[in-house]
């Protein structure tokens, strides 16, 4: 025990007082951080470009119609042809050029309704103007079938069942998806983890055996102590700096929305933030009504249960992944021949990250979601994603869960004595670059 | 007094290949023991059985009388022919952490080292890197670790590589005095002439057997072949080499004349050394008469070739 607490010590310091190590700790928050602010800066740039549309308007429709937004303006031409209309939009380094024709009726104004612009049209500009038009054809059509305004409305209203779980708790659509994105956040910090801190400990392995070392430290300690010393030393380090980047991140983001003046709710409109919009489009329920709603079901999150199970699926899954990865440093002898056994750990990982998202966000109790929360090299992903639901009764039954975490102690042993024989093995072999079937024979020296 | 070491009946085999077969050694207190072998004779794979990073798959190894077991690697020093330094780590938190793993406490460590550094005058590296140092200062520092916690059975394996001739004639003074003080040792190496001029006794491993072990002199004796070298000026040259063939067969194609001095081998059963002694000196003036010792690597060829012709 004093010999792997000495490794452990060892590997810590020798990975926090890495050079490249302690500019990774302290750079990325500020890479990141900067990048939001760029990102945000450039949005809020980007926001105050005017575009102006000239209409010309020779229809008796549309009057007052068309009224400026922020970003854009219109402005109103009569009695030119379209040509000169053109000539003086371009001239003018206008946006473009609505054309609405007199055709009689509002239909078929709206119909022969021409933008022209230089480059094709932003969307967002024709969705505007696309939007004004269409209010008025639809107006002009419920005239001409007599109905009111408020009778369409009536018609139109969705319809959207009242849902609540057999315990009398309310529910809705977006709750599962809401609940799996929680719960993947949780099941991609292990997976990032694995895959860093994983390389880590495999380079340090590589280190040990190129640098000859290897053979003086296994003559005085086991070489299952040195692995064990070396992946706890490692994600200690993982750890660290982990805390790190959480805290400086978020105190250099207050800092920064601080004194640039920055609203951060920028860059969660956007569409196409990731990660962001899936959940919370929900139909039929206004949006306060769905925003409480959500905030309702992610305060009623398990989340000293969801830690708790963390915390066993980080460290059995990051321990089973990093075996491996340590008995591939050790089989082979520089980094570059480390490709082919990489693939396939990442492998499964990717498919628990992907896998994870579509069937639990649909599902979260289906077959699918409920097979990769059990096989033990996903399910430390998975099952993560599955618990925001909370456990036993409309969660995860407690068998799954046992059955799951047993799973994942009988891998992580076998796992982790194949992985150090291998690498008790590999750690003495030099200049071979081994195969699958060699390795497969160290299995049995 | 019980050996430091005996290994017996030691086999072990990586798949197919049979590394060591039925190898018994026993290594005496207080010796230097030279372990000689080809390479990929299997001498590395019986000293990592020795250190406990292999295991055997039949025979025992007993360490001062008791079967080897893991609280031992305190009691043995190791220092590989496969041997490196952590680059990045300084000199001296790299030995004392290599001795904390040996065993010893963090103080005594300490202070083991700063006696070391003292003696081997490298007293001022503690706090550089071991990848600003030269090959051979890297050396020291490895010798150093070897050591450091006293070790009652030290294993070098080709200690000298890497050192010029001044700091190996440097270690080997070390590796002496720690026999004097006590320690066994155990040498592996393919440079003669350090056996022939270290071990009081060796062993020979070729192809996974042990083919000779034994105190070097009792060996060289076994390999004498009756030989005598001799210097001699006869008083009369014109007599030729037919008086003395009388006596004893000449080796003729080893003869040569320099100036009047006769340098040749000759046969000679110890029976008749008096009378040919006799003849030389009553017939001319002996300057050198030397016994004909087989030299260990000539020990090491033939042996080898012996067993050879016999597979």
């Amino acid at each position: 025990m004093r010999k792997l607490g000495l490794i452990i010590r060892r590997e810590y310091l020798a990975k926090v007082r890495n050079k490249s190590f302690v500019i990774m700790t302290f750079l990325s928050p500020i890479l990141l951080v900067g990048m939001v602010v760029l990102i945000a800066y450039l949005t809020k740039i980007n926001d105050n470009e005017k575009r102006i549309v000239v209409v010309l308007n020779e229809s008796g429709h549309f009057q007052q119609e068309f009224l400026p937004q922020p970003g854009l303006a219109f402005v109103m031409m009569r009695d030119i042809s379209i040509e000169e209309a053109k000539d003086s939009t371009l001239s003018l380094g206008y946006y473009g050029l609505l054309h609405l024709e007199d055709r009689g009726p509002l239909d078929k104004v709206v119909e022969s309704a021409y933008f022209f612009t230089r480059e094709a049209p932003s969307t967002q500009v024709l969705e505007h103007i696309e939007r004004i038009l269409e209010r008025e054809l639809r107006a002009y059509r419920l005239e001409e079938l007599g109905m009111s305004p408020q009778t369409y409305a009536n018609l139109g209203k969705g319809y959207e069942i009242n849902t609540a779980t057999f315990a009398g708790e309310r529910s809705g659509k977006g709750i599962n998806e809401f609940k799996a994105l929680v719960g993947g956040g949780f099941g991609y910090l292990i997976m990032m983890f694995i895959i860093i801190y994983g390389g880590f400990v495999m380079r340090s392995v590589i280190e040990e055996k190129t640098s000859r070392i290897i053979e003086i430290i296994i003559s005085s300690v086991k070489p299952f102590q040195l692995m064990l010393g070396k992946i706890i030393g490692t994600s200690l380090a993982g750890v660290t700096q982990f805390l790190i980047w959480i805290i400086s991140a978020s105190l250099l983001m207050v800092l920064a929305l601080i004194f640039l003046d920055l609203d951060p709710a920028i860059l969660l409109e956007r569409p196409g933030t990731p990660g962001m919009d899936p959940a919370f489009p929900v139909d039929g329920l206004p949006a306060d009504a769905t925003t409480s709603l959500l905030i309702e079901e992610f305060l009623k999150i398990p989340m000293g249960l969801m830690i708790g199970f963390f915390l066993i699926y980080f460290v059995l899954g990051y321990l089973i992944y990093s075996s491996i990865y340590a008995a591939i440093g050790a089989a082979v002898d520089n980094e570059t021949d480390t490709q082919q056994f990489i693939f396939p750990i990442i492998l499964p990982l990717m498919l628990a990250i992907y896998v994870g998202f579509f069937s639990v966000f649909s599902n979260p109790h289906g077959p699918i979601a409920v097979g990769f929360s059990i096989f033990p090299l996903t399910s430390p992903i998975v099952m993560m994603m599955r618990l925001p639901g909370g456990v036993g009764e409309g969660g995860v039954p407690i068998w799954e869960l046992v059955l799951s975490i047993f799973l994942l102690v009988v891998t992580f042993l076998g796992i982790v004595y194949l992985a150090a024989k291998i690498y008790r093995v590999g750690i003495l072999m030099y200049g071979k670059k081994p195969t699958y079937r060699e390795l497969f024979k160290w299995l049995k020296y | 007094m019980d050996p430091i070491l005996s290994i017996r009946e030691v086999s072990k085999s990586f798949g197919n290949f049979k590394a060591l077969d039925g190898v018994s050694l026993e290594v005496p207190t207080h010796s230097i023991y030279g372990l000689l072998g080809p390479n990929g004779a299997g001498k590395t794979t019986l000293i990592r059985i020795i250190n406990q990073i292999a295991f055997p798959d039949q025979g025992q190894v007993y360490l001062g009388g008791e079967p080897l077991k893991p609280e031992h690697v305190a009691q043995i020093g190791y220092l590989p022919e496969e041997r490196g330094l952590y680059k990045n780590m300084k000199v001296g938190e790299q030995a004392l952490y290599l001795a904390q793993l040996k065993g010893l406490s963090r103080a005594d460590a300490h202070r083991e080292l700063n006696y070391w550094f003292e003696k081997l005058e490298i007293g001022d590296w503690w706090n550089r890197k071991v990848q600003e140092l030269s090959k051979g200062m890297a050396q020291k520092i490895q010798f150093i670790t070897t050591v450091l916690h006293r070790p009652r059975l030290l294993i070098f394996d080709e200690p000298f590589s890497g050192f010029d001739p001044i700091n190996a004639a440097l270690i080997k003074d070390q590796i002496l005095e720690l026999r004097n003080e006590g320690a066994s040792i155990i040498f592996s190496t393919h440079r003669m002439e350090s056996v022939e001029e270290l071990c009081e006794y060796i062993a020979l491993i070729h192809r996974s057997h042990k083919i000779l072990e034994g105190r070097l002199s009792s060996i060289k004796k076994a390999y004498r072949s009756n030989e005598f070298r001799v210097r001699w000026m006869p008083s009369k040259q014109e007599d030729g080499l037919n008086g003395m063939e009388a006596l004893a067969p000449v080796v003729r194609s080893a003869f040569h004349s320099d100036e009047g001095i006769w340098d040749f081998v000759v046969s000679l059963e110890d029976a008749n050394q008096g009378d040919f002694m006799n003849y030389l000196t009553r017939r001319g003036v002996l300057s050198s008469f030397q016994e004909v010792v087989p030299s260990v690597n000539d020990i090491f060829i033939q042996t080898v070739q012996k067993q050879e012709a016999h597979a």
